[in-house]
């Protein structure tokens, strides 16, 4: 018993510098093992569904011709590059040298792409808050608008193709444009949404200390809305990863819509698949960018809660 | 036990014939309040007693002038209420601080809504949070804080707008009974140092008996006043003395018959 009383003290004293000293390097190591085991899955995920592919290749199941299984299409990068190269096929009369390397070329085409879902979510997003905002804090707004806003949310962006095409005939403009018009209404939808679902409490408590309709608009309902506004960001980035595609089939120069298009009318699935996993790629790597951006933004929300939102 | 004075500028709260309807002249017309004839002196604590869904919390609302009585006229301090003031701060049982925000901005917002500046912002904040003992917690987040600190920081932003009549809705009922038990000592503590009036909403029996001068006991749909019951114990008080035991069951006899009555109701909803 005698012996026996120091030592928990000792424990208890080593166990609480160990903690003090460790606890940090603990909460990395941890972290790091977590990003690790996340990127450790996804490779998995890949590499599952790559295996499978190439085993119905194996049995015969998957026609290479048709459906080109991952080491075929990979393999034939090198051979498919020549076809981002645009000025070959835009620019009659230019020679080959003259024109931008493959890689510039590819380059060119994923960067505008990207910048085409960019700028089409940030002006989407930008006015559908706005209007959503002002739709609630104006009544006459609100009921003239939303009808009209909830009846266009149901529209293909297919039918604003052509409209795309009569008000900004080529280039970026139409490509921009169907982003826009395919996410707006519905972020619209979204904003009034989710200004609606402000706690009443966070709102009467404004107004009891004597906040205006300007400031509770201001200093509650905005901050309040912006995490979930980013999570309808996230899923809206994949909105327009899709719409972009079609847009890019239009008479755009060049963009990963042209490439598709272009595989598709030369028959050539190597290409489609290799585009495929190159929007598959910067998708992944978009809504990360954007998943970082809303643990800066959001630096309130709880660690845990946050992760469990994304 | 009604006192029916004259509208007086000594009262804090004066309610005269306040009733209540929701969506009045519509179908969905439901009466919320009917009646309510209620004095509340200055410094003096009156919780408003009622089983769920009576209307007590609309009484709460009309006199922090969130909401409008469709009947009668509510005064405070002898001026008729038609708009939230700084003057009667409400506490909800949710916290509803702002996560955005730290502690001691949540506890400034009233004074930066008047634009107050930021020295003297943190100046009140730390002088309420000091009457709340959470100064060490001023540069938190709200979700870094239990239950019960939150709602003391709810409190502490209350007492930051130097209010003369607190209104508090259920303020404890989310917590645990041990903090709430600590809570309304510290709320108690709190209304003595300030000298504002309470109105305090709750369901509970024993919280009604720990902290009232005054119990108004509520009817249930439209919400009514039934009876006002004088809360004579001696504080601090003890809530296992025969006084407190005999007020207890005098108010669960009363307020037996209005849960029965409710539960006949909603069987008759359900059926």
């Amino acid at each position: 018993m005698t012996s026996a009383e120091p030592e928990p003290k000792a424990h208890q004293a080593a166990r609480g510098s160990r903690r003090l000293l460790s606890r940090p390097v603990f909460q990395v190591s941890e972290r790091l093992s977590g990003k690790l085991a996340s990127l450790g899955w996804g490779i998995a995920s890949i590499s599952l569904f790559a295996l499978i592919w190439e085993l119905f290749w194996l049995l015969g199941w998957a026609d290479p011709r048709l459906l080109p299984p991952p080491h075929i299409f990979l393999g034939d990068i090198p051979n498919q590059l020549q076809y981002f190269n645009t000025s070959s096929r835009w620019a009659v009369g230019s020679a080959q040298t003259e024109a931008p390397s493959e890689m510039q070329s590819l380059m060119t085409t994923v960067v505008s792409t990207v910048a085409r879902v960019i700028a089409g979510l940030a002006i989407a997003s930008v006015l559908a808050v706005s209007v959503g905002v002002l739709a609630r804090y104006y009544r006459l707004l609100d009921r003239l608008t939303m009808p009209t806003v909830t009846l266009l949310s149901s529209v293909s962006p297919i039918a604003w193709l052509p409209v795309a095409v009569f008000l900004f005939g080529i280039g970026n403009g139409p490509a921009i444009f169907m982003v826009v018009i395919t996410l707006f209404f519905h972020m619209v939808l979204a904003t009034v949404t989710q200004i609606d679902n402000v706690p009443a409490n966070m709102i009467q408590v404004a107004r009891t200390m004597g906040a205006t309709k300007r400031q509770v608009y201001l200093r509650v309902i905005i901050p309040a809305i912006l995490p979930p506004m980013l999570m309808v960001l996230r899923l809206n980035m994949f909105a327009a990863w899709m719409v972009v595609l079609v847009a890019e089939t239009t008479g755009v120069g060049y963009g990963l819509g042209q490439i598709i298009m272009l595989a598709r009318n030369t028959f050539n699935p190597s290409l489609v698949f290799f585009t495929i996993a190159l929007i598959g790629m910067l998708g992944f790597a978009t809504d990360y960018t954007l998943r970082l951006l809303q643990s800066r933004v959001l630096f309130w929300l709880p660690e845990k809660g946050a992760r469990r939102a994304i | 036990m009604r006192s029916d004075n004259a509208f007086s500028r000594r009262d804090a709260v004066v309610c005269r014939d306040v009733g209540k309807t929701w969506a009045a002249g519509t179908s969905r017309a439901h009466e919320a309040l009917r009646d309510v004839n209620l004095d509340v002196k200055p410094g003096e604590f009156v919780v408003l007693l009622g089983p769920s869904g009576c209307g007590k919390s609309t009484l709460l609302y009309l006199i922090a002038g969130l909401e409008e009585a469709t009947e009668g006229i509510i005064n405070a301090f002898g001026t008729p209420v038609t708009a939230p003031s700084s003057d009667r701060s409400l506490i909800f049982q949710e916290s509803s601080l702002y996560p955005w925000l730290t502690v001691w901005e949540n506890v400034a917002f009233g004074l930066s809504i008047r634009g107050a500046g930021v020295k003297e912002r943190r100046a009140a904040a730390l002088q309420a949070l000091r009457n709340v003992g959470l100064v060490a917690a001023m540069d938190k987040r709200p979700d870094e804080l239990s239950g019960g600190m939150r709602q003391r920081v709810a409190v502490a932003r209350a007492l930051a707008m130097r209010p003369k009549v607190l209104l508090m809705d259920e303020p404890f009922a989310a917590l645990d009974v041990q903090t709430r038990q600590k809570m309304q000592d510290f709320l108690l503590t709190i209304w003595r140092e300030s000298g504002a009036s309470v109105i305090f909403v709750t369901h509970h029996i024993d919280e009604a008996v720990a902290l009232s001068d005054r119990v108004v006991v509520f009817t249930s749909r439209p919400g009514q006043i039934k009876t006002i019951v004088d809360n004579p114990l001696p504080r601090p008080r003890d809530p296992f003395s025969p006084e407190a035991e005999s007020l207890r069951r005098h108010l669960t006899a009363l307020l037996r018959d209005e849960v029965d009555r409710a539960f006949a109701e909603q069987e008759a909803l359900g059926g």
